[in-house]
């Protein structure tokens, strides 16, 4: 029996440390002061509106094992080999050994303020893809005095797909997201108009594409092919938004009562200091696997293995099939 | 010179602006807002740009020791603003600017519609920058924003390809016979005189506030594209919220507004207005811009580009004429300052010195909110005491 650290109690660490613990003691490790709380920030998940407080207490009670050990509130900041084992140090000092370690320290959102031109932060009525998901979650969805909004506007690939952000990459759930959320927004309030401006629309899994179209012929969602240039609030505190339709060839100016963005994901803090750490820091700070084909679980340094989105945006669908994987592998080392 | 009219251009758009007026007035039903709403606000926050982040980008601005270069335009539209300028650095501030008279254009206006050759503008670029180099200065001062912008994007281009700094070189001694060096720092004056403002509130004998309320005299700041849109990394607080007017306005006691065109051009885009018969896109500008600011009640605007500047104070004019509009309630159009002028006149000078009475928008209403005192018996007084003859008045905005 070996003794295998798991850092990060998201999907990810959850889904490994419950395989591995039918045969090893497990020490799973997580900053906040609770597992899953980007699941729990959720409403409904795509693609077919499960409950994410439902996933996420069907997780919980996969923790309940004799075999797993959680430390919450335990901020993970160093990993080092030693000659047989890895030791782990937390934020205020403490030290742990384990034979085996687990990078599944996921995703962090994209900060909206860095895009100054689409005003999140400046302005009242610009929120993120998060910030609404709450709002449905709490079950009202307001613009920035209070009210039910008369439009809402989504923007797709904010920090994602990005030059001037240095964000290159697709961060693959956003596209599903904003039509998730519009749907959403169209049963909650449905006398509200929806719009989602996007470059292109990538409905890559199974039931996106259905979503999609549902989206438009069922709640009259408006899908604009084109990128937001500017936002700004208006003297009655709406937003005012400048854009180009591309599939028209002009240019937009229009006011909406909120404006969604929505936020790519990007490396998280401990799995940009944990991968740099560890020497294993890949592509935009997220941790490097040593094949993406076979070998995606695997790491350069020998006793430490990545699962979830530590390596690159995943759906939590995709987060948990990667669990399972890294599980696999590594009860296939120690054997 | 008939300073309160535009003799010529403002009558000869009207034609060519007529079909852009009728769209304007068609939207204007759609774009209503509902008063009563909009009054239960009680102005909420005209100071949204408190929430600032984007100030903490500030560039390298040298200290003293600068070479200063004139525009080719700025001493005709608001002749005071560039006297003023030295005047601060070397009376109030006692520092060390060179104003030289060998200096000419840097073909801005020229190089941006096409008309010079790129190979023309980097030679004539280092020519001015051998000027500075000869007089064993290194830090740069273009007056105009246009400028400005040539000079960045040329110290860009040397930077990311040295082949064109050796062809720059060569030309200009094949042309003239003169070397030079590159500056070590490039600054708009907007940047010194951000740089020194708190310094400069020490000596103001005025603040932007309206003595009869006693609240902050609400200012609309208008950036020059060419400022930092070019190359954020040369403006103070990058691209989206350029902070190099708003930090003045904050710190002489006024109130910045922020309202949705705030970034849009002011309508003095190379290309709207060379060519006679696109102006009706420099006045549509102007006005999409007034348009958004009017709600705001602000008490003057001011901007750091000479273009911006004339185009915002001499379209009031064409508008007014047009479609008997003005922006402010006593229609007399919202006043439009130069920074130098805005923080001359909080230092004392004569407004009639630094050449107000020469904008299309008369400035005498933000004087008395200012309480600045001034003689209106010299507004047209010329240097040799003789009183100049008066220009006309318009029929629509109040003089």
């Amino acid at each position: 029996m070996s003794k295998i650290a798991i850092i990060g109690a998201g999907p990810a660490g959850i889904e490994t440390a419950t395989v591995l613990a039918r045969q090893h003691d497990v020490l799973l490790f997580e900053k906040e002061n609770a597992p899953l709380c980007n699941i729990r920030n959720k409403a409904l998940l795509f693609p077919d509106f499960t409950s994410a407080d439902e996933l996420a207490n069907n997780m919980m009670r996969q923790l309940e094992h004799p075999r797993i050990t959680t430390y919450c509130d335990t901020d993970i900041t160093d990993l080092r080999k030693a000659q047989n084992s890895w030791q782990l140090t937390d934020a205020k000092g403490n030290q742990y050994e384990a034979d085996y370690v687990v990078l599944s320290t996921g995703y962090q959102i994209f900060d909206a303020h860095k895009k100054e031109e689409l005003g999140y932060g400046i302005y009242p009525g610009i929120i993120t893809s998060i910030d609404l998901e709450k709002m449905i979650k709490e079950g009202k969805i307001t613009n920035s005095i209070g009210d039910a909004p008369k439009s809402v506007t989504f923007l797709q690939c904010v920090g994602s797909r990005d030059e001037k952000s240095g964000n290159h990459y697709c961060s693959k759930v956003c596209c599903v997201t904003a039509v998730k959320q519009a749907i959403e927004v169209r049963k909650m309030l449905p006398n509200t108009t929806a719009y989602v401006f996007y470059m292109d629309l990538r409905m890559w899994g199974q039931g996106f594409e259905e979503m999609y179209r549902t989206a438009q012929e069922q709640y009259g969602v408006n899908f604009v092919r084109g990128r937001i240039s500017e936002a700004a609030a208006t003297y009655d505190q709406r937003v005012q938004l400048k854009a180009e339709d591309t599939l028209m060839g002009l240019p937009l100016n229009m006011t909406t009562d909120l404006l969604v963005l929505m936020v790519g994901m990007c490396a998280s803090e401990g799995t940009d200091r944990l991968a740099h750490a560890a020497g294993i820091a890949g592509k935009y700070n997220f941790a490097q696997s040593v094949s993406e084909h076979l070998k995606d679980n695997l790491t350069e340094q020998e006793g430490l293995f990545l699962a979830g989105s530590c390596k690159r945006p995943m759906s939590i669908q995709d987060t948990i099939q990667d669990a399972r994987a890294a599980a696999i592998t590594i009860l296939e080392q120690i054997a | 010179m008939v300073p309160h009219i535009i003799t010529t251009s403002g009558i000869l758009l009207i034609s060519s602006l007529l079909k852009t007026v009728c769209i304007f007035r068609e939207k204007k039903g759609v774009k209503t807002i509902n008063i009563s709403y909009v009054c239960s606000l009680s102005f909420l926050k005209l100071q949204i740009m408190g929430k600032r982040y984007w100030n903490d980008y500030q560039k390298a601005i040298a200290k003293d020791h600068f070479f200063y270069e004139r525009s080719c335009i700025r001493q005709t539209f608001f002749p005071g603003s560039e006297a003023a300028f030295l005047n601060i650095l070397r009376n109030d501030l006692g520092l060390d600017i060179y104003d030289s008279s060998h200096q000419h254009t840097c073909t801005g206006i020229g190089y941006h519609t096409d008309v010079v050759p790129f190979e023309t503008t980097m030679t004539i670029v280092a020519r001015l920058f051998s000027l500075m180099t000869e007089k064993g200065y290194e830090n740069y001062v273009p007056s105009c924003v246009t400028s400005f912008g040539i000079f960045t994007e040329m110290l860009e281009k040397w930077e990311e390809n040295p082949a064109l700094l050796e062809q720059a070189r060569e030309l200009l001694h094949k042309a003239t016979g003169r070397t030079f060096k590159l500056p070590k720092n490039i600054a708009h004056p907007s940047d010194i005189i951000f740089s020194y403002r708190n310094e400069l509130k020490e000596k103001m004998k005025y603040q932007l506030v309206n003595r009869f309320t006693g609240k902050p005299l609400r200012v609309v700041e208008h950036i020059g594209c060419h400022y930092a849109k070019i190359f954020p990394k040369h403006g103070v607080g990058n691209a989206e919220f350029p902070y190099v007017l708003a930090g003045m306005i904050e710190a002489w006691g006024g109130e910045v507004v922020d309202y949705p065109e705030r970034r849009h051009c002011c309508g003095f885009g190379f290309r709207q207005y060379l060519v006679q018969e696109n102006r009706g896109y420099s006045v549509a500008n102007s006005r999409k811009k007034f348009e958004s600011m009017e709600p705001y009640e602000p008490d003057f605007i001011v901007a750091n580009c000479p273009g911006c500047a004339m185009f915002l104070d001499k379209w009031q004019y064409t508008i007014a004429e047009m479609e008997h509009k003005t922006y402010d309630k006593e229609g007399y159009g919202i006043p439009v300052l130069t920074y130098e002028e805005m923080a001359g006149l909080l230092l004392g000078y004569d407004p009639w010195v630094l050449g107000l009475q020469l904008h299309q928008v008369q400035c005498e209403s933000l004087l008395n909110k200012i309480g600045i005192q001034y003689n209106p018996n010299e507004k047209y007084k010329g240097y040799d005491g003789k009183i100049l003859p008066l220009p006309g008045k318009p029929s629509v905005l109040k003089v």
